[in-house]
């Protein structure tokens, strides 16, 4: 098993390794979302292989960690990454939708070991931390919360009713992390419902912002550490990324938001991921 | 019996061969009735341009990014924020616009249900809910996106009509109702393609249910996609010799009370089939009308007190008790019990 905390270099190697999951699981599932997967995965994987107090063996252990996958659509990165970090068997990987299977469409925290929170109708997943990280200042726990939030998610106002929420009490054990991919469903952020200034939109309601690149570890792993230290009060780290990233026909894509490729698509992609993971 | 031997009504001739073993969910021609909503809120936006489609992200899956290529000013994508978009189609409303706001039928029925109650239907507003996703027809996407319990809340709100159709056909045709219809209107439609089964001389009015099968031994009075398989149950009833009535209800509210207690009094048994909770919907109007007026033996066909999960969506039909076998069974146990 894995090694943690891992260095960055180890940390890349991880998030090549899990994107090849999710491009094999929705293949083999032949439906599912790649694109927002794909997007979210150095995030999540720099979380669970670097910056996460958990234990594989006793995952609802109480003093752990927790993180919320509000976008839960993009749960095959989610489960991709609790498979490598030894929380479940990698061959449930195979079965992802399927009747029977402890792996939903959308996050199932009752069916799998290391899902903290039910996730799929979107725009909740902040509030849920919200919860969480009040409960641990009242519990007098040193918990840390993690949310991922969509960008397209998060014109659901309930997002803002929590951002609210979280300033007012001054929570500064839980940090959000925007995955700004500038595709939703149906087509881009910036022109279906723009979500700009998003980051004066954050700092007006009280949230500290950092604005990173989504996907270069050696800025993500300095970003999430200064979260979690950082005192009184809640951060969002703005994370800009690419839909479908690691793939070139799938990136920036829309189509990709919620397609299974065919067997021939998945060689292609795996083969570019193993190649570029090859080339560091 | 009159010259028609045949014990169908409106079944499409080439579908009847097919429901010897459920055939038709593999062979007959299948469509998914969001298809059919989007196709003909075209028609009528190309007709009537009071007409205007609301979304909220799910337009490319439900289909009415068409009507936004074809009518751009009159289509308004909110993004996510469904409670944004019902409210603001309240406001059209009050104009005189004809808003069709669109999104799963989980999402319409609950994340937005205070807005659909407190600003559409009490103030009793010319609003058309497009629901997709209904029932647990969203198979491999999981609970989540299954809205199961539709039916049951649309109904038990005031000034509601809540309308299901079988089929595309039906579908065209109840859209069509609806959009002449003063007052909101629940429309619920299916994610995955079902058996197209009826023709277009389907005499769809809103408030009337259609005797589809002749029958008088029990009555399957069923909706949505359960109306196939009661079809396919009944026929396999035949062979045993049980003639069994199939009642296609599209319309849940106002349920058609004439059509429901002749048949509790010419069959004197009657099973009720939805994809939806077994309470508060189909099973339980009818419920509610023979237990005042006519009490007859019934078994209802419904989810179960539970939430379903992933899977393909025929193979959740079976799982949770929703086949054609299932309404078989249902129907021999009620006969019993007469
Ligand atoms: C409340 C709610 N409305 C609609 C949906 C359907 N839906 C699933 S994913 C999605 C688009 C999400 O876009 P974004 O948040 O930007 O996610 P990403 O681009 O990271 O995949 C939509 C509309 C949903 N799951 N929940
Ligand atoms: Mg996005």
């Amino acid at each position: 098993m894995a090694n943690v905390p891992m260095s960055v270099e180890e940390l890349k190697q991880m998030a090549a390794t899990i994107r090849c999951d999710i491009i094999e699981m929705i293949c083999t599932a032949g439906a599912g979302h790649p694109g927002g997967s794909l997007s979210a995965t150095d995030i999540v994987t720099a979380l669970y292989f670097r910056l996460m107090r958990l234990d594989p063996q006793n995952p609802r252990w109480p003093d752990r960690d927790r993180f919320i996958l509000s976008k839960g659509h993009a749960c095959p990165v989610w489960y991709a990454t609790l498979a490598e970090r030894g929380f479940f068997d990698k061959a449930h990987l195979g079965t992802l939708r399927q009747l029977g299977s402890i792996l939903q469409g959308h996050p199932d925290m009752n069916k799998v070991p290391g899902i903290d929170m039910t996730a799929g109708s979107l725009g909740q997943g902040l509030s849920v931390g919200v919860g969480m990280a009040l409960a641990g200042k009242l519990q007098k726990k040193d918990y840390h919360v993690w949310v991922v939030v969509g960008d397209g998610e998060s014109q659901e106002g309930a997002v803002w009713e929590a951002a609210m929420s979280a300033a007012k009490w001054k929570l500064d054990n839980i940090t959000a992390i925007l995955d700004r991919n500038n595709l939703q469903n149906d087509w881009h952020v910036d022109e279906l419902m723009p979500i700009e200034p998003v980051a004066d939109k954050w700092q007006a309601f009280g949230w500290h912002v950092v604005d990173i690149d989504g996907h270069d570890m050696d800025a993500i792993v300095p970003a999430l550490e200064a979260a979690r230290e950082r005192k009184g009060g809640p951060t969002l780290i703005l994370a800009r990324t690419i839909k479908g990233k690691g793939v070139s026909y799938m990136e920036n894509v829309c189509e990709w938001h919620g397609k299974a490729p065919c067997q021939e698509e998945a060689d292609q992609a795996l083969d570019e991921i193993r190649r570029c993971s090859c080339e560091r | 019996m009159s010259a028609n031997l045949s014990p169908y009504h409106h079944v499409r001739p080439e579908v009847i061969p097919l429901l010897k073993d459920g055939k038709l969910f593999s062979e007959g021609q299948k469509a998914p009735t969001r298809a059919a909503f989007a196709q003909t809120v075209i028609e009528l936006g190309a007709a009537n341009p009071d007409i205007v489609v609301l979304d909220a992200d799910v337009s490319k899956s439900i289909g009415t990014n068409r009507f936004g290529a074809k009518f751009p000013e009159r289509h308004f994508n909110f993004g996510i924020a469904e409670q944004n978009m019902f409210a603001a189609a309240a406001g059209m409303a009050t104009t005189g616009l004809i808003p069709f706001a669109c999104t799963y039928a989980v999402f319409a029925s609950l994340r937005a249900l205070d807005m659909v109650r407190n600003s559409i239907h009490y103030p009793n507003l010319n609003v058309k809910i497009a629901a997709s996703h209904s029932g647990i027809t969203p198979g491999p996407d999981g609970v989540t996106h299954q809205g199961q319990e539709d039916m049951t809340i649309m109904r038990s709100i005031a000034n509601s009509t809540v309308i299901a159709p079988a089929d595309p056909d039906t579908t065209v045709l109840a859209v069509k109702a609806a959009a002449a219809h003063a007052g909101p209107v629940y429309l619920s439609f299916t994610r995955d393609p079902v058996p197209e089964v009826f023709g277009p001389d389907y005499p769809f009015e809103i408030g009337k249910a259609v005797t589809v099968r002749d029958g008088s031994d029990v009555t399957i009075i069923a909706m949505r996609d359960l109306t196939a398989h009661a079809l396919v149950a009944a026929a396999h009833l035949a062979e045993a010799g049980i003639e069994a009535r199939v009642i296609d209800c599209p319309t849940l509210k106002p349920l058609d009370e004439e059509i429901v207690l002749q048949a509790a009094r010419e069959t004197g048994a009657i099973v009720t089939a939805e994809n939806n909770v077994y309470f508060g919907g189909l099973g339980s109007a009818v419920a509610e009308l023979l237990v005042e007026n006519h009490p007859t033996p019934m078994q209802r066909i419904g989810v179960r007190d539970t939430f379903a999960e992933s899977g393909p969506y025929l193979d959740l039909l079976d799982k949770y008790g929703l086949s054609y076998g299932h309404i078989e069974t249902a129907a021999r146990k009620v006969i019993a019990r007469k």
